[in-house]
């Protein structure tokens, strides 16, 4: 047989990717990215006529530890029914042996990407609190994402904001069926943990041995995460991931190519939700999201204390136009007077 | 000697058993046999261009020496101390080619001793005739910083070259001699300007037929090339993680 040259590898290789989705009711589109699982596929749905995402991996065997965590995140996201988290559809195995789910075709941009062209920090907040809606409704069903950064976010055309990526998620507590519990080999761990508040020192050292695998984003991973402490993770190391985002969303540049400047109280906000000690951290997403509430309604906010100064300032901002309007009244009456007395 | 077709035929590891290291490792003669032969198959070739270029042997040396590192493999029971939890079969035998390089003198003894216990017929002209001749060409040496990818590389091609071996005998079993020639034209030959249109012209079918030959086709190979690649990992995690390598999932 005649050797094989480098570019016949390459197209061997290039070939051999595309799913096998003989037997399903899906035709292949086209590819649309490639995550740390597998790649992510338009397909369309043959028999409701219409465009789906297909996530498959790369890897045959339905017994893996990639396979077990990609069937584990289709049910995760199954029974995470939010309009901010994308819908799940389907679930398999392709006849080459890759185990595939189907989602939500989500058109529209990368946070990243979409950030650029919202110019008001106002707006950039109101997008970040539906990040933090679709985050806390996961915790409330008992779910950590683990991996929230820019590209984990999509923004469809009406504006409506998608948490994608539930791969690295965390099952913490008993909303989620013991079934895909089991699944996760640190459930039960963190759950014991849970119940007998923050770790030991001895049981956090076990943890990097024991059961310590680093996953997630640098940057946008919290410490403890970073460690690899994976049995004391909880909502607190989300939050942190929020506190980066929140950074990012508010530091990028606008379509004017200028970087919004962060007042003092967004700037408390971003740094108690990356605090180094998860203590100092916001106990829940829902709170941090109040401060973001608060600040967009030029209340105090829990995260900053004011001077009186800062205080007179944003009660001016906050009431600049009742303000203006006595002002107005007053110099009128001033006036006025000055006017009838002569 | 056994013949080529056993090696590449029917005579292969189920794919629920793990694994080829633990049946060399086994105590059954026959089970070792066939396990080195498995190995022998896969990694002769990367193993003969490795000391080739790495060790600038001339080509007689090389072969005598790529058929004596894989006697050692069996004599002095090298794989017992593999372990797929610290290494990758293929750096831990890139290591193990160092060492029985290093101490060539005894192996060439032990090679004598010994004789050639490999089953397997090593088309050393072949070898050759990828490596550009007989003479070396000093630009395709490549850097030490480079050896393990030249290594990997040289392997991947070897087990793809079997895969397409394996998919070849497997179109001619089922009457798909045509599917495997559109497979061939398409996407091992290296023409710019080949076409599924200029195909299904060529061959007198319609272009849905040379997509779904070509999708087949793809499968059969991917599912072969894994089948191989089963067949030499140590544990289901080295599987995954070399199918990545071999498939370049890492890199995209």
């Amino acid at each position: 047989m005649k050797p094989l040259s480098d570019k016949a590898i390459e197209r061997l290789r290039a070939g051999a990717d595309e799913p096998d989705l003989a037997g399903t009711r899906y035709r292949l589109l086209e590819r649309v990215a490639r995550g740390g699982m597998g790649v992510v596929y338009a397909a369309e749905d043959e028999k409701l006529e219409r465009r789906v995402a297909l996530k498959v991996l790369d890897v045959p065997g339905t017994d893996g530890d990639l396979a077990t965590r990609l069937m584990r995140e289709a049910r995760v996201l199954a029974r995470l029914e939010h309009p901010g988290i994308v819908p799940v559809h389907d679930v398999g195995t392709l006849a080459d042996g890759r185990v595939f789910y189907t989602m939500k075709f989500v058109e529209g941009q990368r946070l990243d990407t979409f950030i650029e062209g919202v110019e008001s920090v106002q707006d950039r907040l109101r997008l970040f609190l539906r990040i933090c809606e679709a985050v806390a409704f996961a915790h409330a069903r008992g779910v950590l994402h683990r991996d929230l950064k820019p590209a984990n976010i999509m923004v469809g055309p009406f504006g409506e904001v998608l948490v994608m990526d539930w791969g690295l998620a965390k099952i913490l507590h008993a909303e989620i069926p013991i079934a895909d519990r089991a699944a996760d080999p640190e459930a039960t761990i963190f759950e014991k943990t849970k119940q007998s508040g923050d770790a030991s020192e001895s049981t956090k050292s076990s943890a990097i041995t024991g059961h310590g695998t680093v996953m997630g984003t640098p940057g946008y991973m919290s410490p403890e995460q970073a460690r690899g402490e994976v049995e004391v993770l909880d909502a607190r190391s989300d939050i942190f991931s929020l506190g980066a985002l929140l950074r990012f969303i508010l530091t990028q540049k606008t379509p004017a190519g200028i970087a919004p400047r962060l007042d003092r109280s967004l700037e408390a906000i971003c740094t108690k939700a990356t605090a180094e000690q998860r203590d100092s951290r916001y106990a829940a997403v829902l709170e941090l999201g109040q401060d973001v509430s608060r600040y967009l309604d030029g209340l105090a906010v829990g995260a900053h204390r004011e001077s009186i100064f800062e205080k007179a300032a944003r009660f001016y901002r906050r009431y600049r136009f009742f303000i203006l309007l006595i002002l107005a009244y007053l110099v009128m009456r001033v006036i006025l007077l000055l006017v009838l007395k002569r | 000697m056994r013949d080529e077709k056993s090696i590449h035929g029917g005579d292969r590891f189920p794919q629920t058993r793990w694994s080829v290291i633990d049946a060399a490792r086994s105590s059954d003669e026959a089970e070792r046999t066939r396990a080195m032969d498995t190995l022998c198959v896969a990694y002769w070739k990367p193993v003969y261009k490795y000391v080739r270029l790495r060790w600038n042997r001339p080509a007689d040396d090389a072969q005598d020496l790529t058929q004596g590192f894989f006697v050692q493999l069996i004599e002095r029971g090298l794989l017992d101390k593999f372990d797929p939890a610290k290494s990758r079969l293929r750096t831990y035998l890139r290591v193990c080619v160092d060492s029985f390089l290093i101490n060539e003198d005894k192996a060439a003894k032990r090679l004598k001793r010994g004789g050639n216990a490999s089953h397997v017929a090593l088309d050393f002209a072949g070898a050759e005739e990828e490596l550009g001749g007989a003479t070396m060409d000093p630009a395709k040496i490549p850097s030490p910083e480079s050896l393990e990818e030249f290594f990997e590389k040289e392997w991947i091609r070897g087990l793809f070259e079997l895969a397409v071996e394996d998919l070849r005998k497997h179109c001619d079993a089922n009457e798909r001699e045509r599917t495997f020639r559109l497979f061939e034209e398409y996407d091992l030959a290296s023409d710019e300007t080949i076409s599924y249109d200029k195909l299904a012209a060529e061959y007198g079918i319609a272009v849905t037929d040379v997509t779904n030959a070509l999708a087949w086709a793809r499968r059969e190979f991917r599912r072969g090339a894994l089948e191989r690649l089963r067949e030499i990992c140590g544990s289901e995690e080295e599987f995954q993680r070399e199918a990545r390598a071999v498939f370049g999932w890492e890199a995209k």
